[in-house]
C-alpha cells in the first residue's frame, strides 16, 4: 500500500496524464478538423504542465535574481532548463497550428467541407469513378 | 499545502474546460474555451514557478492562437457535425494509452523533490555561474538567449519556414474564389 507521501507526489503527474489523454481523445473520436487541432492543442499544453512540474523545487521561487545580483545561497530556485525548453516549444506549436489552420482553410476550399467523414465520403466515390472509366477503357471487364 | 489546494483547484477547472471542448459542438464556444484552458494553464505555471513560461503561454495561447482559430472560423463553418462514428474504440485507446503512462510515472521521483535527476544535471551549472559568467538576473533569459542561442536560432527558422507555409498555403485564395464565382456564372 502506498503512503500518503507518494501519492501526493505523483499526483499531478496523474492529472496530467488525464488532461493529455482528453487532448488525446479529442483528436481521435471527432470528426471536424478544427477541433481536432483544438485537441492537439490540449495535448500539448498538458505536456508543457508535464515538463515545468518536473523542474519544480519544494519552497523554491522563480530562478530570478535580485536586480543587484546579491544572491542570498539560502534561497531555493526553481530549475531553469524546462522553462527554457518550454518556451521554445510553445512558439513551434503556434507555428505548427497556424500551419494546421491554413491547411484546413485549403481543404474546405478544394472540397467545401472540414468533416473527416465527409472528405473520405467524397474521395471514395472519385475513386470509384476513376475505376469506372478506367474499367470501360480496357473494355468493360474490370 | 495551500499550493496543493491551489494545483487540484486549477486542475478541476482545466478538466472541466477540456469535457466542455469535448462536448461542445458550436466551434466558436470551442475556440473561446481553448482560450480559457490556456489562461488557466498560464496560472498554474505561475505556481510552478515558471513566470516566462506563464508570460508566453499567456500571449500565445490565449492571443495569437484564438485570433488564428477565429480567422479560420470565418474562411470555414462555425458548426460541428455529428459524428456517425461509435466512441468506443478511442475511449479504449485512451484509456490504454493513459494506463501505460501512468505506469511510466510511477518509479518517477516525488513532485518538488531538490535531488530529481532533473535538478542535479547541468542546471546547477548554470545557476551557480550565470551571474558572474553574464550578469543577468533572469536565468531562463540567461539560458535562453546566451547558453543555448543556437537553439533559439533554430527556433527562428522553424517560425519562419511555417510563415512561409502558411502564406504559400493560403495565398491566392481570394483570386481562386473570384475565378470560381465566373466559371459558376458562366454555367448558370
Amino acid at each position: 500500500m502506498p503512503d500518503i507521501e507518494y501519492i501526493l507526489g505523483h499526483m499531478n503527474y496523474w492529472l496530467f496524464t488525464v488532461l493529455m489523454m482528453t487532448g488525446l481523445y479529442i483528436v481521435v473520436a471527432k470528426g471536424n478538423l478544427i477541433k481536432k487541432i483544438v485537441g492537439l492543442n490540449l495535448f500539448q499544453t498538458a505536456v508543457f504542465m508535464f515538463y515545468i512540474s518536473l523542474g519544480k523545487v519544494t519552497g523554491g521561487t522563480a530562478p530570478i535574481f535580485p536586480v543587484d545580483m546579491e544572491i542570498d545561497p539560502s534561497v531555493a530556485y526553481s530549475n531553469p532548463l524546462p522553462h527554457v525548453l518550454i518556451l521554445t516549444a510553445i512558439v513551434v506549436g503556434i507555428a505548427t497550428t497556424s500551419l494546421g489552420l491554413a491547411l484546413i482553410v485549403r481543404i474546405r476550399e478544394e472540397y467545401e467541407t472540414i468533416e473527416e467523414d465527409e472528405i473520405l465520403k467524397i474521395e471514395t466515390d472519385l475513386v470509384h469513378v476513376e475505376n469506372k472509366i478506367l474499367g470501360e477503357a480496357m473494355g468493360g471487364r474490370a | 499545502m495551500l499550493e496543493t489546494f491551489i494545483n487540484l483547484g486549477l486542475f478541476v477547472m482545466l478538466v472541466a474546460t477540456a469535457v466542455a471542448i469535448t462536448r461542445m459542438r458550436r466551434l466558436f464556444g470551442v475556440t473561446m474555451m481553448a482560450s480559457v484552458f490556456s489562461l488557466l494553464s498560464a496560472m498554474l505555471f505561475v505556481t510552478l514557478d515558471a513566470v516566462d513560461v506563464a508570460f508566453t503561454e499567456a500571449a500565445v495561447g490565449a492571443g495569437i492562437s484564438t485570433v488564428l482559430m477565429l480567422s479560420t472560423l470565418t474562411l470555414t463553418s462555425r458548426i460541428e457535425k455529428p459524428t456517425t462514428r461509435s466512441p468506443l474504440v478511442p475511449l479504449v485507446v485512451t484509456a490504454i494509452t493513459g494506463a501505460a503512462i501512468i505506469y511510466g510515472t510511477l518509479d518517477m521521483p516525488n513532485f518538488g523533490d531538490a535531488h530529481s535527476p532533473a535538478q542535479v544535471g547541468v542546471a546547477a551549472r548554470y545557476m551557480a555561474e550565470s551571474p558572474t559568467d553574464i550578469d543577468i538576473p533572469n536565468v531562463v533569459t540567461v539560458v535562453l538567449a546566451s547558453y543555448r542561442g543556437f537553439d533559439t536560432m533554430g527556433e527562428t527558422a522553424v517560425v519562419f519556414t511555417a510563415g512561409a507555409g502558411v502564406l504559400m498555403l493560403i495565398s491566392g485564395l481570394r483570386r481562386r474564389r473570384r475565378k470560381g464565382d465566373d466559371k459558376k456564372e458562366e454555367t448558370s
